[in-house]
């Protein structure tokens, strides 16, 4: 009898045991196989680029969009298909300032605030400067061991060749790059010498945007260096020439490519898709009819002289118009400068010249600071010196249709340049022009809203108007990964767009 | 015994005590040992709970019975559109029963039952993919249940009585899927209530009109959890005037419902075997939304749309020998959880459920009691649609594949 009990209990355990034994999903997204790398390798991972790559945002470097970035989203998802460690340079801290030996040469990041930083009521929210803790991050202190992600904030396409551009010593002087000298493997070292050391068997690409960009940005104050093949004697905001492009980005890929690695080649965006440019309108002055009368009172004796110069054939009847001055009520084009309209003598004032004036048009963009400056007093004695009225804006303030359609002939053979190459070394292409413009008109949905180029509430744009968000940056990624996927017959799984952030909202900007 | 014998008594257990939503079918060793039937199985005070009616047909005059279980669950998520896999780190749980009868006459008895038929513990890791849904989620709900039995007839019993809810829940997740403080950690919000009470009752009735037959039906009334007295804490909100909430903590208000439930079944004994079947409904529709009121005004409204969910129980139950009574049993346990409303902090299915079990007499009085029961939940592929982020919704989607096991060990006490 008691033999019998002991069985039963035995039973009891033994049944109890077996179905403690069991397993949970059949498949797991993370057991090795369930995504495929299809030809590629993605064991070790290596990028390199620009502020894009790096992970700016918000006019800085700071840690958590850095986290985001989108080689790091990338690797994330890499990590399921036999991706290794994915390592950045990373800063010290949220503030997102850059020292150099203890002093500050680069600010902290923008946040959106409600207050001034005098700390009084803002009347809508706004870019502010955030002052919740002192920037830590300091160029001269090395980034040790090895890194994946050798994306250096402000390089343009000749820089990555360019020896000596981490060199802690010409950080001061402009001769090099604060960020790349954080992990710059000697001072006569190149980004790309660097990159192609680190061996990968997968990069990405991503540079070129800073040789349009900061002339676009600079309101054309550049000059464009088409063919002017020597790169030094180019200045900070200048256009650079397409062949000093193309052969920059060439060498780049043969040395990324020398291991034999696999990779994709992104291309550009153009200067329309981001809000630094779509963000004022060109005819931003609101009148009542009045006050135009008024305005347009002070513009006759202009308006009469360029009638004259016409008539005399100084200039034709198209800048005629362009620089007929004329306010009305409702919403007016603002009042600019251009440096390419014709130099007119000063019937009133012999021996000087005509302010080169004329109202805006929609292939003009009025760059993002300007908002801050519109319709204020250019002369606060003057109450007729309305800025953008009475006041002309400034040549750094308008990409004029003319500065743009430079930025637009170099980047379109830039482009050429990528796909060609991309095409030449059987490389993944990563259209992000064609995607950007499509997020700048009307948007790309995702679970759980609209990615558009919108300013601030658009998701895809930090509040420097320029860079992603890390929202942003995970749509790039998701770009990187179908190209990728249709290359080289991966299965690389796309990111969850909406469950990263867009630009983070403080008030920690008082001074 | 033979190795065909041991296959199909182990395949027979391979059957159910979880229900659907937060209802923890844990209320008896010697009941959940047979698929938690009970509303026409008269074994010990147990059945206090599962059909007060019943409470007048046991045999001693004094009987107590007492247990407790260990319940380990694991839920594993992964949505292979975007490669995200997450599992359950929950701790255990400890649901606890007591019950004492007590014969006033041969056809009056009167009992008090203590019991936790609600609860749930579940802990996902600390910002996972749903975090914005739940962190973690801990519900109990204690039940204070004195009871009156009384023989109306020969063949028919009722009873009943008042029940006393004490409840607690912890619950945390993130503000939505992005916000962050300004060092980038995840918005927070956490609710605490404890010591909440409601109140309700329960009733049955027993026939039994041959030696061999037994038919119950018993009712439970829904009771509301009404938690006014309770704390959240908000923590990692941005220092900004955008910002819903401000680092601190606040009052809120939510309601949780305990939901009516309507059992109805049937035993046959024959011999040394006794066989029950349980047919139990959950009025689960009442649980429409889980509504969260803050101090400041701003609410939080998770839609659950709960639906009426049924569950079917099996049990067998053998005295193997004068010492020994061995049970099985299986039950099919219907999710009250509709397609799109698949929220992460009781990600359920349909359940098929296997039960097994013992009782050893250890001497006159004393009886000791274990059961086991496994919960294999069929993986799901599904997704809350309930989730708005700016009047637009965000689903969070992906499979869940979910287990449990309970392991219960008690005591019976009869004079």
């Amino acid at each position: 009898m008691k033999k019998i009990n002991l069985k039963y209990i035995a039973l009891f355990v033994a049944a109890t045991a077996m179905v403690g034994c069991d397993e949970g999903f059949d498949e797991t997204v993370t057991d090795v196989g369930f995504y495929s790398s299809g030809t590629a390798d993605f064991s070790k991972y290596v990028t390199v680029g620009n502020s894009l790559t790096a992970g700016f945002a918000d006019g800085a470097l700071y840690l958590d969009a850095q986290r985001q970035s989108f080689p790091a989203i990338v690797a994330g998802q890499m990590a399921l298909a036999g991706g290794g460690t994915f390592t950045q340079p990373l800063v010290n801290d949220n503030a997102g300032g850059l020292l150099l030996g203890g002093v500050q040469i680069a600010p902290n990041r923008f946040v959106l605030s409600t207050v001034t930083p005098a700390g009084t009521l803002r009347n809508s929210p706004g870019p502010a400067v955030y002052t919740g803790e002192a920037p830590t991050t300091d160029a001269a202190i090395k980034v040790t061991g090895p890194i994946n992600n050798f994306g250096v904030p402000g390089a343009k396409s000749f820089h990555l060749n360019a020896p000596g551009y981490g060199a802690l010593a010409g950080v001061a002087t402009g001769q090099a790059n604060p960020y790349f000298a954080r992990f710059a493997s000697a001072d006569n070292a190149t980004v790309i010498g660097d990159a192609a050391a680190a061996n990968g068997t997968f990069f990405t690409l991503w540079i070129g945007s800073n040789d349009i960009l900061s002339y676009a940005i600079s309101g054309g104050v550049g000059v464009d260096r088409l063919g002017n093949t020597n790169p030094a004697t180019y200045g900070q905001n200048d256009i650079t020439d397409p062949n000093v492009f193309a052969a920059s980005y060439a060498a780049q890929v043969q040395a990324l490519t020398a291991n034999g690695a696999q990779g994709a080649l992104l291309n550009l965006a153009d200067v329309t898709s981001i809000p630094f440019f779509t963000t004022v309108p060109f005819n931003a002055i609101p009148l009542d009819a009045a006050t135009a009368a008024f305005v347009n009172s002070n513009y006759v004796q202009y308006n009469g002289a360029m009638v004259l110069y016409q008539q005399g054939g100084a200039i034709n009847a198209g800048e005629r118009a362009a620089r007929t001055i004329n306010f009305a009520a409702g919403q007016n084009a603002i009042l600019i400068l251009d440096e390419d309209l014709a130099n007119l003598p000063n019937p009133g004032v012999p021996g000087t010249f005509l302010p080169k004036l004329r109202q805006a048009t929609a292939q003009d963009l009025i760059t993002f600071p300007t908002a801050g400056i519109l319709g204020t007093l250019a002369d606060p004695s003057n109450p007729a010196s309305i800025i953008g009225v009475g006041f002309p804006l400034g040549d750094a303030n308008v990409l004029t249709s003319n500065e743009r359609a430079l930025v637009t002939a170099a980047q379109a053979s830039f482009n050429a340049t990528i796909a060609a190459l991309a095409s030449a070394n059987n490389l993944a292409f990563v259209d992000v022009n064609t995607a950007l413009a499509q997020v700048a008109s009307g948007g790309v949905a995702y679970n759980g809203g609209v990615l558009t180029s919108a300013y601030a509430t658009g998701g895809g744009f930090s509040l420097d108007g320029v860079h992603p968000t890390p929202r942003g940056y995970a749509f790039v990624s998701n770009l990187i990964i179908d190209a990728v996927n249709a290359k080289y017959g991966s299965t690389l799984p796309k990111v969850d767009v909406g469950t990263y952030r867009s630009i983070m909202i403080s008030d920690n900007v008082t001074n | 015994m033979n190795k065909i014998k041991l296959l199909g008594l182990l395949s027979l257990m391979s059957a159910m005590a979880y229900a659907g939503g937060y209802r923890v079918s844990t209320q008896s060793n010697k009941q959940l040992a047979m698929g938690h039937t009970g509303v026409a199985v008269v074994n010990s005070a147990d059945i206090l709970f599962f059909n007060p009616a019943g409470l007048v047909h046991l045999e001693n005059k004094f009987n107590v019975s007492v247990g407790g279980f260990g319940v380990v669950s694991q839920v594993q998520y992964q949505n292979t559109e975007f490669g995200t896999f997450s599992e359950t780190d929950s701790p255990v749980s400890t649901p606890i029963y007591l019950y004492a009868s007590y014969a006033l006459s041969d056809d009056l008895a009167i009992g008090l039952g203590i019991y936790t038929p609600y609860g749930s513990n579940v802990t996902w890791p600390t910002d996972w993919q749903g975090s914005h849904l739940v962190n973690e989620i801990e519900l109990s709900a204690i039940f204070i249940q004195p009871t009156i039995s009384y023989q109306l007839f020969d063949s028919v019993s009722i009873g009943g009585g008042p029940i006393l809810a004490i409840g607690g829940v912890s619950f945390n997740r993130n503000a939505n899927r992005t916000l962050t403080n300004e060092q980038g950690d995840r918005s927070n919000i956490a609710i605490e209530d404890t010591g909440v009470t409601g109140i309700g009752w329960t009733a049955g009735l027993m026939f039994k009109p041959t030696e061999r037959f037994t038919f119950g039906v018993n009712y439970r009334s829904l009771i509301n959890i009404d938690s006014t007295e309770g704390e959240a804490t908000f923590s990692n909100f941005p220092n900004s005037n955008l910002s819903p909430f401000q680092d601190g903590t606040s009052g809120f208000t939510a309601t949780l419902p305990l939901p009516a439930e309507l059992t109805v079944g049937v035993s046959y004994k024959w011999d040394k075997l006794l066989l029950a079947f349980d047919y139990n409904r959950a009025f689960w529709s009442e649980y429409e939304s889980l509504d969260l009121v803050f101090e400041n005004g701003v609410e939080s409204i998770n839609p659950r749309n709960y639906k009426d969910a049924n569950t079917y129980r099996f049990g067998v139950q053998y005295e193997a020998t004068e010492k020994l009574i061995i049970r099985a049993g299986y039950y099919f346990d219907e999710s009250p959880v509709q397609s799109g409303f698949f929220a992460p902090e009781t990600p359920r299915g349909d359940s098929n459920n296997y039960t097994f079990g013992l009782s050893y007499q250890l001497n006159p009085k004393f009886a000791l009691d274990a059961s086991f029961l496994y919960l294999k939940f069929n993986e799901v592929s599904e997704s809350y649609d309930g989730y708005l982020e700016g009047g637009v919704p965000a689903p969070f989607a992906g499979a869940y594949q979910s287990r449990a096991f309970v392991a219960g060990i008690g005591l019976t006490y009869s004079m």
